[in-house]
Parts: C-alpha cells; sequence; structure tokens
C-alpha cells in the first residue's frame, strides 16, 4: 500500500488565529466619516474607547478564516467515526428537517397544555416506544444527559428503599462500568463495591452472590457492558439482586447493540436511562445537547420525575400529581428537540427498521473485530456486539503505544477510536463503527489499521511522529494541561 | 523499571518508606510508567485521617484519572506541597521528589501486608501478564 496520505498534503491549508491575520488600518467595512461628533449625539455610556488588538481584517479573510476552521471539524458528516462507547451514529438530516418545524422550533414552553397538544403528542409517543423497545412499564424524557438520567434512576432506587423504611448503603458495580457509575450512586449516598469481571471478560453470577447482602441497593449494570460483551449470566445476576431485595439498574448506553432484539425488562431490569444521542441518532458531544431518558418497571413508576403527561378527556396535559414522585429533575420538560429527533429516526426506521439497524451495526463491529484480530490484539477473544476492544499489547518491543497508533490514523483521514478506556483493558484501543458505514469505508479503515499494524513493526518511528498529515502535529498533551496557555496574548510592539 | 530494595510495596502500586513511626507514600515507578504524563495531584490535608486502603488521594494523567490508596492507616503529618503545581515529579523521581505524602502510623504491623522489593516485582510481571 502506497502512503495513502501523501494526496491530502496540499489541502492542508493553516490557518493563524484570527489575531495573527490583523493588519493595522484594514477593514471589511468602509463607513463613511461622522460628520457630527458623536459625543453631542449619543449618552456618554454608549460611547467606548478603541479595543486594543481588535482584529482588523478584510471580509475575504474573515470568510476563509472561519470557513477553514469549520473545514478542520470531524463529524459523522465528514468522515467515519469509530469512538467506540459513544456510539457516533449519522444524525440523518430529516431529523434536523422535522424538529426545524415552525410547531417545534417555535413553541414556547410556556404554552398551556390545549396549545402544545402536538408536542404532548411527541413526548407521550416517544414515552411509549422507549417502553415498547426496552419492556419497561413507564418513562420519563426530562433527564438531560445520560449520566444525568443515571442519577435519577438512583434516586427512584434510593426513594424507593427509604419509602420501605429500609434505605440500605451500598451498590454494586461491575469494574468494567462507565466511571459515570459510580459517580450517580456516591451523588445518592451509596458506597460503591467493585464486582471483577472473569477472564472472558464478564460478570459471574457467583461472584455477585458474594457481594450480595440486605445492605446493597442496587447493582448498576451494563448489558451489553463497556467490552462490547453480552453479559450472558444476567439474568441469574438479576435474581440474585432481587431475592436479597435489592433492585438492579441497567445502564442503557449500549441499547443499540439490544434494540429491536432483546429487551432489558426481561433480563431483569427494574431501571435504566436511555441514551437518545446514542441510540437513536440524536446530535452528541459540544453540539448536542444529549437527552437521557429513564424507564421503570411498575416498582418504581411512582418515583418517575414529575411533571408527566397524562391522557383525559379534553386531551393531553402535564400532571404532578404523583405524590411519591422524585419530583423535577429538569427544567421545562427536557431537551424536547432531542426528543422530536429521536421520533423521527423511530418512525423513519419503523420496527423492523430499528432491529436492523442492531443487526448491522453488530454485523460491522464483528467484520472489523475479525479482519483486524491477527495484526493487533484483542483484549477478549469472542464475538462481540455492536463494538470491539483492542490494546496496544505485542508492540511493547518497538516502544508503540495505543496513543501512537491513533495519532497515525489521523494522518490516515480517519478519526480515531476510543482509547485507554475501558480500563480494565491496559492500552485499549476501542472500535465502533456503528450501523449505517458501507463495506467499502469499512475496508479502508481496516486497510489503514493494518498498514498501521505493519509501520508498529518495521518503523516505529512513523507512528511515534504521527501526526503529519494534520493542520498542527502531535501535541504535547501533558504540557498543555499542566501550563495551559488560555488566550492569545499581543505581541508588545518594540 | 525501579525496584527500590529499602521499599515495601501494595497491591495498589504505591511504595512506603518506614523511619520510626514515620510512613511516606509515594506511587511507584509501574504506575507512573502505566498511568503516563500526570497533570494533575490532590492531596489531602495535614492531621486529615487515611485508612489502609482507602482512597486518600487522586492522581489525574493524559489517559485517566485514578485514587491513591493509603497502604496503612493513620494520620496525615505532611503534604509534597510541590506536587500540586509541579505533577510531572511523580513521573520524574516517584521514589523521590515526587513523594506524596507522610503518615504517622497507627499500627506499624499493617506493614506485614505489604510486598518486598522482589514480591512486588513478581507481582507486577505477572498483572503485565
Amino acid at each position: 500500500m502506497s502512503d495513502p496520505t501523501q494526496k491530502q498534503a496540499g489541502l492542508l491549508l493553516d490557518e493563524p488565529l484570527i489575531f495573527e491575520r490583523s493588519r493595522p488600518g484594514r477593514a471589511g467595512v468602509s463607513y463613511p466619516n461622522s460628520d457630527k461628533d458623536p459625543e453631542l449625539i449619543l449618552p456618554a455610556e454608549l460611547l467606548r474607547e478603541p479595543i486594543a488588538g481588535f482584529p482588523e481584517v478584510s471580509e475575504p479573510e474573515v470568510l476563509r478564516h472561519f470557513l477553514r476552521l469549520s473545514q478542520w471539524n470531524y463529524g459523522t458528516a465528514t468522515t467515519f467515526y469509530p469512538l467506540g462507547s459513544c456510539t457516533m451514529k449519522y444524525n440523518p438530516v430529516v431529523n434536523e428537517v422535522v424538529a426545524r418545524l415552525d410547531g417545534f422550533a417555535g413553541l414556547h414552553p410556556l404554552s398551556p397544555d390545549d396549545g402544545a397538544q402536538g408536542a404532548l403528542e411527541v413526548i407521550l409517543a416517544v414515552e411509549r416506544i422507549l417502553a415498547e423497545i426496552t419492556g419497561m412499564d413507564a418513562v420519563s424524557l426530562q433527564p438531560a444527559a445520560g449520566a444525568q438520567g443515571e442519577l435519577t434512576g438512583m434516586k427512584m432506587i434510593r426513594a424507593y428503599h427509604v419509602d420501605r423504611g429500609d434505605a440500605r448503603r451500598k451498590v454494586l458495580i461491575p469494574a468494567s462500568a462507565h466511571g459515570t457509575n459510580p459517580a450517580s450512586a456516591a451523588l445518592c449516598g451509596y458506597g460503591t463495591v467493585q464486582i471483577e469481571g472473569n477472564r472472558i471478560g464478564l460478570i459471574e453470577v457467583d461472584a455477585v452472590r458474594r457481594a450480595m447482602n440486605r445492605e446493597v441497593a442496587a447493582l448498576m449494570i451494563t448489558n451489553p457492558n463497556t467490552l462490547g460483551l453480552f453479559e450472558r449470566e444476567i439474568m441469574q445476576v438479576a435474581a440474585v439482586v432481587h431475592e436479597q431485595g435489592g433492585l438492579v439498574y441497567l445502564d442503557g448506553a449500549n441499547l443499540n447493540a439490544l434494540m429491536g432484539v432483546a429487551k432489558p425488562a426481561h433480563m431483569g431490569a427494574d431501571v435504566m436511562q436511555i441514551n437518545l444521542h446514542k441510540t437513536f441518532s440524536t446530535p452528541h458531544g459540544g453540539g448536542g445537547p444529549g437527552s437521557g431518558p429513564v424507564a421503570v418497571d411498575a416498582l418504581l413508576e411512582p418515583y418517575l420525575p414529575t411533571p408527566r403527561v397524562r391522557r383525559d378527556a379534553n386531551g393531553l396535559h402535564w400532571s404532578s400529581d404523583f405524590p411519591k414522585s422524585i419530583g423535577r429533575v429538569r427544567s421545562f420538560f427536557g431537551n424536547f428537540g432531542m426528543h422530536v429527533r429521536a421520533l423521527a429516526y423511530m418512525l423513519a426506521l419503523g420496527g423492523d427498521g430499528l432491529t436492523q439497524a442492531t443487526q448491522m451495526a453488530v454485523l460491522s463491529a464483528n467484520y472489523i473485530r475479525r479482519r483486524l484480530e491477527g495484526a493487533y490484539h484483542l483484549a477478549f477473544p469472542a464475538t462481540c456486539m455492536h463494538e470491539c476492544v483492542f490494546s496496544d499489547k505485542g508492540f511493547e518491543a518497538n516502544g508503540i503505544k495505543t496513543l501512537d497508533i491513533a495519532k497515525r490514523l489521523l494522518d490516515f483521514g480517519f478519526y480515531a477510536p476510543t482509547i485507554y478506556f475501558p480500563l480494565v483493558v491496559p492500552g485499549a484501543l476501542m472500535i465502533e463503527p456503528t450501523e449505517t458505514e458501507s463495506k467499502e469505508t469499512l475496508d479502508q479503515f481496516i486497510a489503514a489499521m493494518l498498514e498501521i499494524a505493519r509501520e508498529a513493526r518495521e518503523e516505529p518511528d512513523t507512528l511515534h511522529q504521527a501526526p503529519t498529515h494534520t493542520p498542527v502535529g502531535r501535541l504535547d498533551e501533558a504540557r498543555a494541561a499542566r501550563r495551559p496557555v488560555l488566550r492569545w496574548q499581543p505581541v508588545s510592539p518594540t | 523499571m525501579e525496584f527500590p530494595e529499602d521499599l515495601k510495596y501494595s497491591k495498589e502500586h504505591e511504595w512506603v518508606l518506614v523511619e520510626g513511626n514515620t510512613a511516606t507514600v509515594g506511587i511507584t515507578d509501574y504506575a507512573q510508567d502505566q498511568l503516563g504524563d500526570i497533570v494533575f495531584v490532590e492531596l489531602p490535608a495535614i492531621d486529615d485521617k487515611v485508612s489502609k486502603e482507602d482512597a486518600f488521594g487522586v492522581v489525574e494523567s493524559v489517559k485517566a484519572v485514578s485514587d491513591i490508596y493509603a497502604p496503612v492507616s493513620g494520620k496525615v503529618l505532611e503534604i509534597n506541597d510541590d506536587l500540586p503545581d509541579n505533577p510531572e515529579m511523580l513521573n520524574e523521581d516517584p521514589y523521590g521528589d515526587g513523594w506524596i505524602i507522610k503518615i504517622e502510623m497507627n499500627d506499624p504491623d499493617e506493614l506485614k501486608d505489604l510486598m518486598t522489593a522482589t514480591e512486588y516485582e513478581e507481582y507486577v510481571a505477572e498483572e503485565k501478564e
């Protein structure tokens, strides 16, 4: 394979800061001089002194500056984005069209219920579909992100135990869990007990039985787990927790590997969060915002956040008449724009389409796993679900670490996978392709990964120096964190 | 990788230097190597109580955030004030300038649960497998 990065070099336009582009006296728009003294026609508080260092640039410079910066963005709209655990699903454009319909985008959150019936129908429809997909009895769309959904779920678990006069003190959490799990439990006043996985990366019922007692309020378990593996003993594990009066919190971060195929309620879950920005294709990250609905069984339904949408003879309305509720967890009704987008996705795909999305995500991950397992160390060699976890094991002799592999992928035009998570795999490299990538894209990614494995063995310096085909090279992450330079400083005139 | 003979070691990769009833604690060369470049350290306050195997501080590297566990129980006598501004000392000199806290021990018998340099070296070799 010849160097595939070569042909991109000519398009790598460097771009200075807008301040560095500034030249005294240059302007985008020239205004005529005022024929009146501003001090005579404007109140004093509206007058200002010139701002030191304010950039002076022409219109084409401004346009190029911001357009180039926008072209440095990476997302599912530009490239394959195999960020494991995060589920960077393609965000269908139709979602955006629907969310911008005047009736949704222009709706005031304080509108009376009878002026917002359509929006309430959307909320109810999303709740019902999520209940169907998870097998749970009731849903609240209020939480604004996955971690807030977790916290909401754990608050309900606490309210349930306190209600029974048995608050309990501890929560069991597998070692492979997302860090937000112990954080959510701790915020609810629980101590956490870590459960180690076995040699094939799974939680065994015996390990849970040893840790389980009447002090334990709940088990928080992710299924499939963060290694992308299905927890095969989940039903027995849930039974052990329930026998001792505990509840099962299922972290629904990986629901996209189950949707339409298996229901968390059937696995013994009492409560779970659903990340709309993962499984249901709504936007992610900085742009987001996220949305983390909670779904519960009948046991926990009385504790759901309020207000909740109810239907009576006059149509839909908000009700807060739920005396055991933990109350409101988010202003207004959660991130409503995300509920609209998720509903657009659900209805566009339909039940069969959602099932097929799950199947394709699992197929794509296993295709990558099989094609790469000869070249990279597979942390737990087994059929995976929607993501697969490799590591840098085996490259130690050449001083190659996961970070080097990730940086080199940028040279090949791919966003790097998640690295160094989950923590149970030293040097983890976690790949999640999602369901929408073509076989051609997967093959290009695989070819890049195989070439990088060859380089790691034969020319390790290429990896140590990577990336070389990006606007900036290898950044000193440690120095950036230890001695951050938080703003541009003008060079003082000499 | 260094494993100084005069130190004791915990399974959580802390080292202990015993001088009378005082235990100086840091993280091992292996621990700093696994963590990578450390960018942030959170220390306890002087006179805080620490319990064996409970977390007393936090180190954050470019890769991950990890708790630091007390290898013995007691009271914090001294903390390394230079560390928060110079977390790289944990990488550059984990057994020297990178020491973290000094503990006045409650029960020197707890030292029996720690490993010798040779035992710890074997423990690390197994963990790498």
